[in-house]
């Protein structure tokens, strides 16, 4: 398969008073066509940043590239100028964000929000933009689709302004669609919708999508693959199966343990014990570490590599299952 | 849109109606007796009580508040106690030198405020920003008389550009409107600074990135229009305060308008005057606010559905 996105040792720093920090240190991972690709982790550990990194959207936060490259389709997305970058944005690589109530600009018609992008790259006039535009938004599920281009946003509900969100990025038929926790803010109800939408898209268009979310179940739903972030690195990355089934990182084990389960009575959730270490206050060896169950005097001094273990496509952050895969025992 | 402007225009009524009452009552609420003012101090009896036979003040307060309106809906305004000439045409003369020193002055100021606005906010603490702000508070902090003084002698005096005073012609209002619109435009310019500033925080700017829109065209088309919002609302107002005549400025380049017509008023106490004044003043306020709120519709269409 070949690989649509790569991401090579990916830095993204936070300018700060007292010196910067790392908030993403140093990522790797791909996307082939067609492909999801999940991205998880808890709130902090560098997922939206990662993805911003990508599409090069960080002007107006503190955050700044600081190495690493961004491959699409072989050319360096963090090499290009912004010109040859803002015809890449929208057109082959397009993102859609949480907050539908607030992404979409209150003061203009959902029309012209559309046509946007469509007259941008697509060349198209504006009757043409237009009629592109209601296509899109019956794509969508959309009812009424040519009157809803003239509402403003704050006449659509919550889940309507997501589906109008992923028209828009649908529009010119992007190669790598980003989605920065599209379900977050909606109802479960709406969220499934929503869900269902997307990989409907995906699959027809044959599109690959990097999912950023730190919901399990939308992982297992949507993903084919999952990359697994703490502290602004992966930690984890194997097979949705496999990794549901048999995860290698105490990290993953622990986030899988803490999602409530139908047919288990349990008197208390599990839970990770401890909070996501301080960017400013990193532990030095595993950034797990002083959260971990399973901690050894090595985790506290080096941090681990990320490497191959325990199966084709698999790889893991940590002491522990490198030494049993050496050992030729099972992880942890 | 057209219902929410109607509801604005409705609105209005009541507004008028109250201070039309209170502009009337304004001679009844002077101490003493009007017609003895009006008359001045040196009248008889006869002369007095002809004047207030003339004014119908022996009538019921109702029926010469109907009598005042009727008056006013012909454009008869009474006669000014000090020269007898009718107000009418005394303000007939005064209005529109008010009226072109507050456009000119509040055309720049807007066009050149909301510019160093955008500017400085687009590039937050750097230098552009710095040069920006420095002359907004310039603007606000130098007196418009020392200015005005200033600008004459410079472009007057020694230049020979523009006319010291008066309102012969186009180019006497340059030098009063600058220096009535620099306070005003440099007010304007920190608004849009902050309002901006607040705009470009918002996600549908990192939407309108993402699309791949030039950065001049997420700026002006997405940003701008929410963040002047704010600024119609800081310009409407200064615009109804400079509506009524900027007496500095008037006294310094010598211009026959408002202000000093209301100065001078007050000074002789020519109160037909000053009610007439402080009738106009009132409504081209009520009427500015008027103007504002449909560019509220007009720019923000939350606004204007949710009058439905």
């Amino acid at each position: 398969m070949n690989k649509l996105l790569e991401v090579e040792g990916l830095k993204t720093e936070f300018k700060r008073a007292g010196g910067n920090v790392m908030a993403v240190a140093g990522l790797d991972f791909h996307i082939n066509s067609g492909e999801v690709l999940g991205l998880v982790g808890e709130s902090g550990c560098g997922k939206s940043v990662t993805s911003l990194s990508i599409m090069r959207l960080l002007k107006g936060t503190p955050g700044q590239n600081a190495g690493g490259h961004v491959k699409f389709e072989g050319k360096d997305l963090l090499r290009l100028s912004e010109n040859e970058m803002r015809k890449v944005r929208g057109k082959e690589l397009a993102m859609i964000f949480q907050e539908p109530m607030t992404s979409l600009n209150p003061v203009l018609r959902i029309g012209k929000q559309i046509e946007e992008p469509i007259r941008l790259h697509l060349g198209f006039n504006k009757a043409k933009a237009r009629e592109h535009a209601v296509h899109m938004l019956q794509l969508v599920g959309i009812p009424r689709a040519s009157e809803v281009m003239n509402d403003y946003p704050h006449q659509l509900s919550g889940g309507m302004r997501q589906r109008v969100m992923i028209a828009m990025a649908m529009s010119c038929h992007p190669k790598l669609l980003i989605a920065d926790e599209p379900t977050t803010a909606l109802d479960v109800t709406i969220q499934a919708q929503i869900l269902d939408l997307m990989k409907r898209l995906k699959e027809e268009r044959s599109m690959g999508m990097l999912l950023i979310t730190h919901d399990l179940g939308v992982v297992a739903e949507m993903c084919d693959r999952v990359v697994v972030m703490y502290a602004g690195r992966v930690v984890e990355e194997a097979p949705v199966k496999e990794l549901f089934a048999n995860p290698q990182h105490p990290y993953t084990q622990g986030l899988i343990r803490s999602v409530p389960k139908l047919r288990q009575k349990v008197k208390r959730l599990e839970s990770i014990p401890g909070n996501v270490p301080d960017l400013s206050h990193m532990p030095q060896g595993c950034k797990f570490a002083p959260r971990c169950a399973h901690v050894m005097p090595e985790c506290m001094t080096t941090e681990p590599e990320l490497l191959a273990v325990g199966g084709e496509g698999r790889k893991s952050r940590c002491w522990l299952t490198q030494q049993s895969e050496q050992k030729g025992g099972s992880a942890v | 849109m057209g219902r929410y402007a109607l509801q604005r225009l409705l609105g209005v009524i009541p507004l008028l109606f109250v201070v039309s009452v209170v502009v009337f009552m304004f001679i009844h609420l002077i101490p003493g007796d009007p017609a003895r003012l009006i008359a001045g101090k040196e009248a008889t009896l006869e002369e007095i009580n002809g004047i207030r036979e003339q004014l119908g003040l022996n009538n019921p307060l109702w029926q010469q508040y109907i009598d005042y309106m009727g008056r006013l809906f012909h454009g008869d305004l009474g006669n000014s106690i000090r020269s007898g000439l009718p107000v009418s045409d005394m303000l007939a003369t005064r209005v529109m030198p008010t009226i072109w020193l507050t456009l000119f002055s509040m055309g720049w100021a807007v066009i050149m405020g909301v510019f160093i606005g955008i500017i400085s906010a687009i590039n937050r603490n750097k230098w552009p920003d710095h040069v920006g702000m420095i002359t907004a508070i310039s603007g606000i902090s130098i007196p418009g008389f020392w200015l005005g003084l200033v600008l004459i002698q410079i472009f007057s005096v020694e230049l020979g550009w523009f006319p010291t005073g008066g309102v012969d012609s186009w180019s006497s209002y340059v030098l009063p409107s600058l220096t009535l619109g620099a306070g005003i435009m440099s007010m304007l310019a920190r608004f849009s600074r902050t309002s901006m500033l607040e705009s470009m925080r918002e996600d549908y700017i990192r939407t309108g990135r993402a699309k791949g829109l030039h950065e001049f065209i997420v700026v002006g088309r997405h940003a701008l229009r929410n963040s002047l919002i704010q600024v119609v609302t800081v310009a409407g107002l200064q615009f109804g305060f400079l509506l009524g005549g900027s007496v500095m400025v008037e006294t310094v380049f010598s211009i026959p308008g408002m202000g000093r017509m209301l100065v001078d008023s007050i000074a002789f106490r020519d109160y037909t005057v000053i009610q007439a004044l402080l009738l106009l003043f009132a409504t081209e306020f009520i009427l500015i606010n008027l103007l504002v709120d449909l560019l509220y519709g007009v720019l923000n269409p939350k606004i204007r559905f949710d009058s439905k």
